[in-house]
């Protein structure tokens, strides 16, 4: 028989070509997880001795050792709580129009190329455009709320493209099931849609303020201080933000400021692993809830 | 058409529709009646525009892009594709029942009760009683009367499709149209539901789309034979299975019975 020599040259080969495959997927894991650990050492070596509670309600100060974040760490926390209440619901209704109302045309194409590449833009030009438009024409100064509305900018494309992909993947089966029923588009939407597509929606947009988060550029270009020793009293107060606070203790030459850098990174991070974190178990609690993706 | 057929017999009425998705034309000038209180089958090969068809009765196909139909589909007096007609008071007096079971993930009274709820219902005690009387209509009230609050989803296949046609009957409407609705069942399931069907005439008029041709000699009282588009055929169930007047009618329901 011819076949079986062929046969078993071809299983050889196979097995060769799923093993080199096998080690490169690990490689390619490993990779990520050894950088990952790494980041996490260093940052921890470094500050996490420095870390304790004065660091977390101190204001920065010109002494390193006296400097802490609280300016910071409530900055964070108010322009990511304003970011989020301005980008989701112009988000989720824009991603609602698209996917359910717009017509699925040549213009519908060119928006979705178009926010796809809204994405992919550096987010320092978002600062440009928040400098201008906010900062300057609408005359909010280098505020919270300017802050908020250019990383809202920012956010919205990401946004705007999970939630339609969340959309979508609602079955056209439900969809019908309830026109068939004389529900309108928005019953259909609000009703079975919208709490079908949550879990999607919800790690889309976790993700996304995750990374405004982290965000400096933009903000530097708007012009948050980099030195405050206040906490925001309204939207037009002008402010700072944690990865601003450690971009400027990292670019003082003091080694001990750049011990109070590390800290705050470990801060930071924390903060966006807890984010993360929250974005994986809402969206596992409620795809339980409904564990209808496979009609 | 028998010609001597008195108006009022019929609940829905087609003239000359045809029916395109974008330059393919699906529906070439159909026209029938279907009559009130009875059972008319759409029967014909796949691809033969059965389906979207029974899909113009109840303008579910306004939602596919580049639809379009031209002729007149008549409900009561009313053209379903009249300027003025909203398409969604047409769906809640013509109900539907799809190919595959589409339950929404939710409980199984809050399905059956969904439709009186989007016409405002909102007093429980109102809502428990139509959710019972639409699932002892569709048989399925003994099965789960004791479990109304669990997932429709824990339902077995034909259970669930009982419950798609109790939630349309919760609405009351003049018409079911039921598209294909055993295809995804087993036998026991699908004779529970042609069982179903047969109590449903007396109070409804029912259209069905079935490729299943032992399925339209059973159950129906009229029989229309639909190829590429034309209606070949339509006319008594009993005559089309034994007497067709068209040959095509005969190579293809002799054809499949074999």
């Amino acid at each position: 028989m011819i076949a079986e020599t062929r046969v078993q040259k071809t299983l050889r080969t196979q097995k060769r070509n799923e093993m080199l495959f096998k080690l490169t997927a690990v490689g390619a894991v490993g990779f990520s997880l050894i950088t990952l650990f790494a980041l996490l050492m260093d940052a921890f070596g470094d500050g996490l001795p420095r870390l304790d509670a004065a660091f977390l309600s101190q204001f920065p100060s010109r002494k390193p050792a006296q400097a802490g974040i609280y300016a910071a760490l409530v900055g964070s926390f108010l322009v990511t709580i304003l970011t989020a209440a301005i980008s989701i619901p112009i988000g989720l209704g824009a991603a609602i129009y698209l996917e359910e109302y717009a017509k699925k045309g040549r213009l519908a194409r060119i928006i979705e190329v178009n926010i796809a590449n809204l994405a992919g833009v550096p987010s320092i030009i978002y600062g440009l455009l928040g400098l201008e438009l906010f900062v300057r024409a609408m005359k909010l100064g280098r505020s919270l709320l300017a802050g908020a509305l250019t990383l809202a900018l920012l956010v919205l494309p990401i946004i705007i493209m999970s939630s339609r992909e969340a959309i979508r993947a609602v079955p056209l089966s439900i969809r019908e099931a309830a026109y068939a029923l004389g529900a309108s588009r928005w019953r259909t939407v609000k009703d079975h849609v919208l709490p079908l597509a949550l879990p999607g929606t919800l790690t889309g947009i976790i993700l996304s303020i995750s990374r405004a988060i982290g965000e400096t550029a933009p903000l530097i270009m708007i012009g948050a201080l980099t030195y405050v020793a206040f906490l925001p009293d309204g939207l037009l107060s002008p402010f700072t933000v944690l990865p601003i606070q450690i971009f400027n203790w990292v670019s003082r030459p003091q080694k001990a400021f750049h011990t109070n850098a590390a800290a705050g990174m470990v801060v930071l991070l924390a903060l966006t692993l807890i984010l993360n974190a929250a974005a994986i178990f809402l969206r596992n609690h409620y795809q339980k809830k409904s564990a209808v993706r496979s009609l | 058409m028998n010609t001597a057929d008195n108006q009022n017999d019929f609940t829905l009425r087609t003239q000359n529709i045809s029916a395109w998705y974008g330059e393919a034309q699906i529906l070439k000038n159909i026209s029938l009646g279907v009559r009130k209180h009875e059972i008319t089958a759409i029967i014909g090969p796949s691809g033969c525009g059965k389906s979207t068809l029974i899909r113009c009765f109840n303008r579910m196909n306004d939602f596919i892009p580049g639809f379009r139909v031209t002729g007149k589909i008549l409900f009561g007096n009313r053209d379903i594709y009249g300027a003025s007609v909203d398409p969604v008071e047409i769906r809640m007096n013509i109900g539907m029942v799809f190919q595959k079971q589409n339950p929404f993930p939710k409980s199984i009274f809050e399905n059956v009760t969904y439709g009186p709820r989007i016409l405002g219902v909102r007093n429980k005690v109102e809502l428990e009683t139509i959710a019972e009387r639409s699932l002892k209509h569709a048989a399925l009230w003994g099965e789960v009367k004791d479990k109304l609050r669990a997932n429709a989803l824990t339902l077995s296949g034909g259970q669930q499709q009982r419950l798609c046609i109790a939630r349309a009957l919760a609405m009351e409407p003049e018409v079911l149209l039921l598209d294909e609705p055993c295809s995804a069942l087993d036998p026991i399931a699908t004779a529970k539901i042609e069982e179903l069907m047969q109590r449903l005439k007396e109070s409804y008029t029912l259209l069905i789309v079935t490729h299943n041709m032992q399925q339209a000699a059973r159950v129906s009282d009229y029989t229309a034979y639909l190829y590429m588009g034309s209606l070949v055929e339509y006319g008594l169930t009993t005559k089309i299975f034994t007497t067709p007047d068209r040959k095509e009618t005969e190579e293809y329901i002799t054809g499949r019975l074999g």
